[in-house]
Parts: structure tokens; sequence; C-alpha cells
């Protein structure tokens, strides 16, 4: 699905992503943790190929195809998709309508016909349930007023509706209390499915009881430094970063 | 995003800049003109040439002394180069025999001109909907559905058929809310106007469709002036929508209107605008200076106007609908998107007046700034004492789209009654990079992401148009910002 080789990313000129190199197979869930500032939210960045992240070097292959190559619309009609960590806030448009605008987008360049109102409403209340939000969310303006776990919850939602093959969520745990963070995992765990990875990024291990990830990475100073099972991000939690920090750096710094 | 990538954006975008005006064509029409220039006797030859009766030429002539006596203003915040008065002609029509009793009669140019702009006057004869007034250079060329109102006794035609057909109601009524001598270009108009819309609703008619005035400017060089007047009597009902272009020219011209409406007692006019005159090329060569006048009276207790405007087009918008609550318990409200793009530049808003008691006004203002545009908001809401009870709510929001537009707000309140209440809220924003990338993660290309959230920060203004008015207002936005984000 994804492979990621050597990838260094620079914003406003520092190196942010200092050689990443990663691996992710249809229906893997691959959980990306790290202290803050290591880079976790870079890599999600020029993934979906946001403009102030440059590329320096390294190579992204997506489904067999350069996903550097692309422009971020193309990315997400490829069906990459990125829940935000700050999920942005659109005045006077209905969350109904920019969704239909987006769907409607990507089954265009995918040559599939357009869907009408009456198609798309069907389709839009059938996934609404995956993470039971308020039918009325539809109608107010995207993101405008939504409270921090509406926004995560309307990102998951536009998930379900868009359908990736590769879901990157950004810190998608960030601000959710354990209520709306099981919604949320719960609305990811129906939409797992053998032909659908996700990465997720994460500074906590909280997320991961609920979203078990296949792989876990640990993520410091820009490279990946440790990739193990689900048991890497308990051992995480226990000891923190440092352990990892101590163990990996300390070599090097002789 | 790679270099290419960007690169490829880039050309995007520009190929888009290039994109032309499209209703830039001429329409290759005899045309009648009389010799360039103002003074009296022009103004004798255009009144004669419309068979005139004397009183309208005394009004002219009256008017035209008085103009020469005053001064070009020059307080907006607008610039252009002087106009040159002496050098423009003031009257141009498409040469027909005789004022056509029929759409049959009228030269297929010009209905081709029409079908070509969308206003198909043939369709609109044949569907229930909107009825059309078209006016060409100087002259009204076609009026469609007129039988079907007569019935009701509601009149709608050019102005100068108003002229010879309805004389009192026009003595009565011109000059009334913008009197000839209000300011040096609704002077100028009153001196050489030529044609436009006349529309009366007797009392307690409802007008049952849309009445619509559509401009179009010609011939070369030629200032278009022409007068709509509105009445509606008491409790009568009127939505009434003006579009307007004009072909693309190298020199800039003059259009000059004024507008003026008058509501009874129970009476409600409903005026929506989308214009489009020519914008100029992005070098800021050509375009149109739409300096207009529009004004109306709410002259007795309940009655209610509505502005409503789209402004995409002109290189210089200057205007401010304005309304003047005389009758108590009156209703003025001004809803508005102005755009500039490229070196387009708009002073405008309006001016609500509140005589009388329990007058209310609202106010929303919506400008969008791109390119190297300036945009300007400026309006004033008065309270005059006695006004007991008067109420204002105003909100004018600014949107940038790119870093080398302007945008300014010059609100003014004039309050002499203690029990007024006058809110105003103003905002300026960015189009968010964040927005637009948000939008391109879920699949939307740029420009439609732009088109979102222009309308979505419009949607305010377009709910307050006829549908497929809103609908026209969209599109014609999202072709006046092709390209104007990077």
């Amino acid at each position: 699905m994804l492979t990621i080789r050597d990838l260094k990313v620079s914003v406003e000129g520092n190196q942010i992503l200092k050689g990443v190199n990663l691996e992710i197979k249809a229906g893997e869930v691959h959980a990306i943790m790290g202290p803050n500032g290591s880079g976790k939210s870079t890599l999600a960045n020029a993934l979906a190929g946001r403009e102030d992240y440059q590329v320096d070097s390294g190579e992204v292959l997506y489904r067999g195809k350069n996903l550097l190559e692309m422009s971020p619309e193309d990315r997400a009609r490829e069906g990459v998709f990125l829940a935000f960590q700050y999920p942005v806030e659109i005045p006077g448009v209905s969350n109904a309508n920019f969704l239909k605008t987006a769907l409607n987008e990507i089954r265009e360049y995918r040559g599939l016909e357009k869907l009408d109102a009456m198609e798309f409403l069907t389709l839009v209340k059938e996934r609404m349930q995956l993470v039971e939000m308020d039918p009325k969310l539809l109608n107010r303006s995207v993101n405008e007023g939504f409270s921090g776990g509406e926004k995560k919850r309307n990102e998951i939602f536009q998930l379900a509706v868009l359908e990736p093959a590769l879901a990157i969520m950004d810190e998608t745990d960030s601000g959710l209390d354990i209520d709306a963070l099981k919604i949320v995992a719960n609305g990811v765990n129906k939409l797992r499915s053998k032909d659908r990875s996700f990465l997720v990024i994460t500074h906590y291990q909280r997320l991961l009881n609920y979203i078990v990830p296949d792989v876990v990475h640990v993520l410091v100073n820009g490279r990946i430094v440790e990739s193990g099972g689900k048991d890497l991000a308990l051992h995480l939690e226990e000891h923190g970063y440092d352990w990892i920090k101590n163990e990996r750096e300390a070599p090097v710094t002789m | 995003m790679n270099k290419d990538q960007q690169s490829n954006d880039q050309q995007i975008i520009e190929s888009r800049i290039k994109s032309e005006y499209k209703w830039g064509f001429t329409t290759d029409i005899e045309t009648e003109t009389v010799p360039s220039g103002l003074n009296e006797d022009i103004i004798r030859m255009i009144s004669a040439k419309k068979n005139e009766p004397e009183w309208m030429l005394e009004w002219r002539l009256k008017a035209y002394r008085h103009w020469l006596k005053m001064a070009e203003p020059h307080w907006p915040n607008v610039h252009y180069d002087a106009i040159d008065y002496q050098d423009a002609y003031y009257y141009a029509a498409p040469k027909q025999e005789k004022r056509p009793e029929s759409l049959d009669e009228v030269d297929p140019k010009l209905i081709e001109t029409f079908n070509k702009l969308g206003i198909s006057l043939e369709e609109q004869k044949l569907l229930a909907g909107v009825a059309v007034d078209a006016v060409m250079d100087s002259v009204s060329v076609a009026t469609t559905f007129k039988d079907e109102l007569r019935k009701l006794g509601i009149i709608f035609c050019s102005f100068s058929e108003a002229i010879r057909e309805h004389p009192e109601l026009v003595k009565k009524y011109i000059g009334f809310v913008v009197p000839p001598n209000d300011n040096f270009f609704a002077a100028l108009n009153a001196a050489v106007f030529t044609d436009g819309s006349f529309c009366y609703i007797p009392k307690g008619v409802r007008c049952p469709m849309e009445l619509s005035t559509y401009f179009r400017i010609n011939a070369a060089k030629t200032g278009q002036f022409e007068r709509t007047l509105i009445v509606a009597e008491e409790g009568a009902y009127v939505s009434y929508l003006e579009g307007c272009t004009a072909p693309m020219r190298d020199e800039n011209q003059l259009h000059a209107a004024v507008v003026e409406l008058v509501a009874h007692k129970n009476a409600q006019i409903k005026y929506s605008t989308v214009q489009n005159w020519y914008p100029g090329d992005e070098q800021g060569k050509g375009g149109i200076y739409n300096f207009v006048t529009k004004r109306g009276v709410c002259l007795e207790e309940n009655s209610k106007i509505s502005w409503t405007q789209v402004e995409t087009g002109s290189a210089i918008t200057w205007k401010y609908p304005s309304v003047i609550l005389q009758g108590d318990n009156s209703i003025g409200e001004f809803y508005s998107v102005a755009l500039t793009n490229n070196l387009q530049q708009a002073d405008t808003g309006t001016k609500m007046i509140h005589v009388g008691k329990n007058t209310r006004s609202t106010i929303v203002s919506k400008g969008i700034s791109a390119g190297r545009s300036n945009n300007s908001y400026r309006g004033l809401v008065k309270v005059h004492k006695g006004a007991l009870n008067a109420r204002n709510f105003s909100q004018c929001d600014s949107l940038l789209i790119g870093d080398k537009c302007g945008a300014h707000t010059f609100p003014y309140l004039e309050i002499q009654e203690k029990s007024a209440k006058v809110e105003h809220e103003a905002t300026t924003s960015k189009i968010g990079e964040d927005q637009i990338f948000y939008c391109n993660q879920r699949g939307i290309s740029t420009e439609d992401a732009i088109g979102l959230v222009v309308n979505g920060y419009c949607k305010e203004v377009f709910k307050e148009l006829p549908m497929e008015f809103a609908v026209e207002a969209q599109k014609l936005l999202a072709i006046s910002l092709e390209g104007s984000v990077g």
C-alpha cells in the first residue's frame, strides 16, 4: 500500500524528517508514536502534500505510484485521507455541501457517476451512525462552532463517507474525553478492512487500547528508531520516551 | 508539494487569469447617434429624437444648467483620470424605423445579442417567469409580458414610453427621490438620460412575476444614462431585477444612472442587481465607470425597501443604494456583495436615513478583494430627532484573496435620537491557505475550494436574491475570481 524510503522533509529551512523508512501493507494498522517535536505531524502533512513541507529527498510509493509528484487533491482522489489534528472551519459552507462536493470530485476522477442529492443523503445518513454524529451537524457550517470532540468525530465521519484506501490520523485522540475517544475508535474499527490501511499518529498510548495496531513505530528526532508489535506501545507508556532516547542516542553521542 | 507541481499550478492560474470577459462582444448593428459633446442643443436634439413633450425638455435643461454650476466630486477612495464630458456621445440607439409593437418587429440582430447574453427575449415571451425590458445603449429595445401585466393594472415599460403614455405619473414622481440637483452625476443624468424602465404597481396588487431590466452598452464612446422609476402604491409588492454587461473596449465608458423607488403605505419593493459591466483588462485598461445614484423612499407607514446587489463588474463602482425611512414602522435593507479583482476599484455601501418612528434598517455588506484591487465599504446610518426607537444593524465584512489587494471600511453614524439603537460589526479575513488545503485534502480542486469558501462567505446576501439570480450570481463570482489565488 505505502512504501516510504529515506524520506527527508524540511519546514521553513529546518530539516524535521531525517530519513524515514516505512512499509505499510493493505489492511494493516500502523501507529506512529513519539515525543513532541519528533516529526510525527510533519510526516502526516508531507504525505498529504501540504505546501510548506518541502521534500528534500526520498521516495514515497503509494499503490505503486509516486505520491510526491501528485497534487494534494489528486492524492486525496487516489485514496489518501488525512484526519486533521486541527480541523479547519469554513463559515457558510454546510457540512453536507462540502462533503458532496468532495465525494463527487473524487468519483469524477475515478470515472464514476456523481451521486445525486438523494443517493448522497442515503449514504451520509448510514455513515453518520458509525460515529454517532448528530444529523443536525450536516446542515451546520463545516466545523464552525463545533466542540473539539465534534470536530474530531466529523473527521472520522468524512473518512467513512470518502472511503479512502489509506487513512492517516494525525493526533485524532488529542482533546477527546474518554467517551468521545471510544466513539471515534469504534468508528475507525468498523472501517477497518483488508483493503484499507491506517497510519495512526499519537502521542499517547491510550488511543491504541481501542484501535489496536498491527505495528508500532517510535519516531524520535526525525527517524524511526524502534518498531514492534502492540506491546511496544505499552512499554513506552510505562517507561516514557526517555528510555528509547537513552538507549538509541547514547552510543551515538559518545 | 514539489517544484514541478508548483509551476504546473502557476500555469493553470495564469491561464485562468487570462480568461476573458465572456460578454465582451459587440453587435454590428447600425447605430444612430447625436454628435459628441454636451450643450443645450444636444439636449434639445435628444429630447426631439424622443418626441418628448415640452415639460420634459424644460426639466432636462434646468438640470443641465444646474449641472454646469456643479463640480465633479472626488471624495471617494478611487482614482481615475479626469473625464472629458465633451468627448462623449450622449445618445446612441440601435437604428429602428419605429418602436416595435411586438418582438416580431425587433431587429433579429438585437434579439441575437440578448440571446448571446442568455436573455432570450423569445423565450421570455413564452415561458412564465420574468418580464424583461431590454435596454441597449440609450433605448429600450423590447419589453416582454407587457399585456399580461397590463391586465393587473401594472405598468412596466420603457421610460420613453412612460413619458408619452403616462405623463401624469412621470411628472409626479421623476426626481421625487433623487432631485435633478442632488449631485453632479444625478444632474448629468437628468439632463441627458435617454431611456430606462418605468414600473408602477397599483394599490393592493402583488406583481405575479419578477420584473427585470437588462442593460447593455454596445456603441463605442457612449455614456449610458438611464433612469429607473418604480412606484408601489398602497399594499403593492414588486420584485425587480437589474442585470448589466458591456463589450470590451480600451477606453473607459461612463454609466451614470439614476434609480428611484417610492413605496407607499404597506408597500414593498425588492430591488436586486447583478452588475457585470466590463471591468477593464488585467492592466486596468478600459472598463466602465459605474457612478450611479440609487435611492428609495419608504414614504408611508409599514413600507419596506430592500436593495440586494452583487457587484462584480466595472472598472470603478461608486454607488450607495439608500433608503429614506420616512413612514413609521418602515424597513430598509441593504445586502451587498462587491467583488474586485485585478485593478478594479469599488467604493460602495448604503445610506439608511431614519425619520419615522420604529423604523428599522439592516445592512449586510460583503466585500471581496483579489488581485491588486481596492474595495471600500462606505455607509451612513442617520437617525433624525424624533425617529423614536429607530434600530439599525450593520455588518461589514471584508475578505482578502492574495496580499496585493486592499479593503477599507468607512462607517458613518449620525444619531440625533436617544432611543435609537445602532449596532455595527465588522470583520476582515483572508482566504486561508489552511482552508484551501483542507478542501484539497478532501479531493476538491483549488478553484472549487475558493468557490466554496467565497460562496459560503456571501451566503447571507445570496439568500436574499431570487433563485435564478442567486445561481447566476454564484457563477459570476466564480468566473470573476478565476485564477485569483496562487
